[in-house]
């Protein structure tokens, strides 16, 4: 899974969504893409996950990879407890039950929910139910982790704290992610490189490589580095 | 609930009574147009002790019941392939509007003409009534399910089986519970018109049968009796929605109410 290329072009009733889109993502690597929004930053997820077809271009290598998704709102099943809602993935692909369970239970220590194992979504507030959704999407070991702003809901304090988390569960579990927002800040803090796409039709400005330590913390926040880059890239995007 | 609304509930009952007791009072009214309350509690005393009571009770409860059970399935499976398929929906629309204005219970006697007298047809004219707020809501419920829980599943390789079993079912059954609990008081409406129309037992029999000999305590005696198994009905589906969906609050989903006979 070395180079993911992506090209194509999305044609909805005459309207381009995506024109000529092409990234290398490499693995292991957290890519974030801001742009403005309805400027199609997550058709181009929906395009990765297989949910939508290019009209051109395609995914290129490997040809058969899972990706986990966690959606804009957490997307659980009211209808199951948290540790069920994560153990979901496996029951699907027909694992064995005590297999899954081990695997869930692991997964939701991860998100650090074990207090909440056997609790309904509805007992849980809106930064728990989005660490059960990441947990999910964690819990068969996908190749990809997409991720569509996930805390476009959530309110500041919440949000910077799922950050600092997302950053501790990608370096334990080595995963690419890909990682859609229209907030510039919240990417510059999580990523490795920032894609900024323009308004519809949507194409790449510019890609620019992130200078931040691996391990993220809430002081970076206050750093003139970071602050720099922030700058940088919204100069970028309001262009 | 608290101690002052339950006498609450105790004083309207007792003002009922004497209401009733007081209008016979004022207008003289005869035993047989409007019995005494005692004189129908004791008639009702008197026909469950013979056992009576009890036996007519069953052959209502027996073809409400089987007639429901019917109905449920003849509405959820249709309405599975109409909810999925716009085809199928775009076909079968003028129909369903049609069924859905003619009024079921009209082609009581028809049915009763068809297949007799006996308990099968008024089981056939229940689940034709119980039917379709059934299909409409298992409609609404799976088209209400969540688009990004399909993407999900299609994400997750499901196939269609697991995307209803896991997902579509569960997400229905806050509408379906409001549909089957429409849909059990129109059982009993759709059964006890069947009996009066054709039958040799049953509590629309007992009606009947009771107005024709004038025996109007008796008449009183089997609408109290349907009305108790539309409560005890009533409150059994009430009890297995809490066991099946015990993650449902109330309000959260929006709830078609179809209430049509």
């Amino acid at each position: 899974m070395q180079n993911i290329e992506l090209v194509y072009c999305s044609g909805k009733k005459q309207v381009k969504a995506l024109d000529n889109i092409s990234v290398d993502v490499e693995k292991g690597e957290f890519l974030s893409i801001v742009g403005p929004s309805g400027c199609g930053k997550t058709t181009i997820l929906k395009i990765i996950a297989r949910l939508i077809n290019p009209t051109k271009g395609k995914i290129i290598k490997p040809d058969d990879f899972e990706v986990g998704y966690v959606f804009q709102n957490s997307t659980l099943l009211k209808w199951r407890s948290i540790i069920d809602n994560i153990a979901l993935p496996l029951e699907i692909k027909g694992i064995e039950k005590q297999e899954a369970y081990s695997k869930a239970e692991e997964a939701m220590n991860i998100v650090e929910l074990e207090e909440f194992r056997d609790a309904y979504p509805k007992d849980l507030s809106g930064g728990m139910r989005h660490r059960a959704a990441i947990a999910r999407a964690l819990v068969y070991d996908p190749e990809i982790l997409l991720m569509d702003e996930p805390f476009g809901a959530l309110d500041e304090p919440t949000r910077l704290k799922l950050n600092v988390e997302i950053n501790r569960i990608w370096i334990k579990t080595h995963r690419t992610v890909i990682f859609v927002t229209h907030n510039v800040g919240e990417a510059v803090f999580l990523s490795n490189r920032v894609a900024v796409l323009s308004k519809r039709p949507a194409h790449i400005k510019k890609i620019i490589k992130i200078d931040l330590p691996k391990q993220r913390t809430l002081e970076i926040l206050d750093s003139e580095k970071y602050i720099k880059q922030v700058l940088k890239i919204r100069k970028i995007f309001s262009q | 609930m608290n101690k002052k609304i339950i006498s609450l509930q105790i004083f309207v009952f007792v003002g009922f009574i004497f209401l009733w007791k007081f209008v016979i009072f004022v207008f003289n009214f005869p035993e047989f147009i409007l019995p005494q309350p005692e004189t129908v509690f004791i008639q009702w005393y008197l026909l469950l002790k013979s056992g009576l009571l009890l036996k007519h009770t069953m052959v209502t409860l027996s073809e409400t019941l089987i007639g429901f059970t019917i109905g449920i399935f003849l509405g959820i499976v249709p309405g599975y392939f109409v909810a999925k398929s716009s085809k199928i929906d775009q076909t079968l629309s003028p129909y369903l509007v049609a069924l859905q204005t003619a009024p079921k219970i009209a082609l009581a006697p028809l049915i009763v003409m068809w297949f007799g007298f006996g308990i099968l047809s008024k089981i056939i004219i229940v689940a034709l009534i119980v039917f379709f707020p059934i299909l409409v809501n298992i409609i609404v419920g799976i088209r209400s399910v969540d688009k990004n829980l399909l993407d999900l599943m299609k994400i997750l390789n499901a196939s269609k089986l697991q995307v209803l079993r896991l997902v579509e079912l569960p997400a229905s059954m806050p509408v379906l519970f409001a549909a089957f609990k429409t849909g059990i008081t129109l059982a009993v409406i759709g059964a006890v018109v069947g009996e009066f129309i054709g039958a040799n037992e049953g509590l629309g029999y007992l009606t009947i049968y009771a107005a024709g000999l004038m025996d109007t305590p008796q008449v009183f005696v089997a609408i109290f009796q349907l009305t108790i198994i539309g409560i005890l009905l009533y409150l059994l589906i009430d009890y297995i929605e809490g066991k099946i969906i015990p993650w449902y609050r109330e309000g959260e989903v929006d709830v078609v109410k179809n209430a049509e006979y």
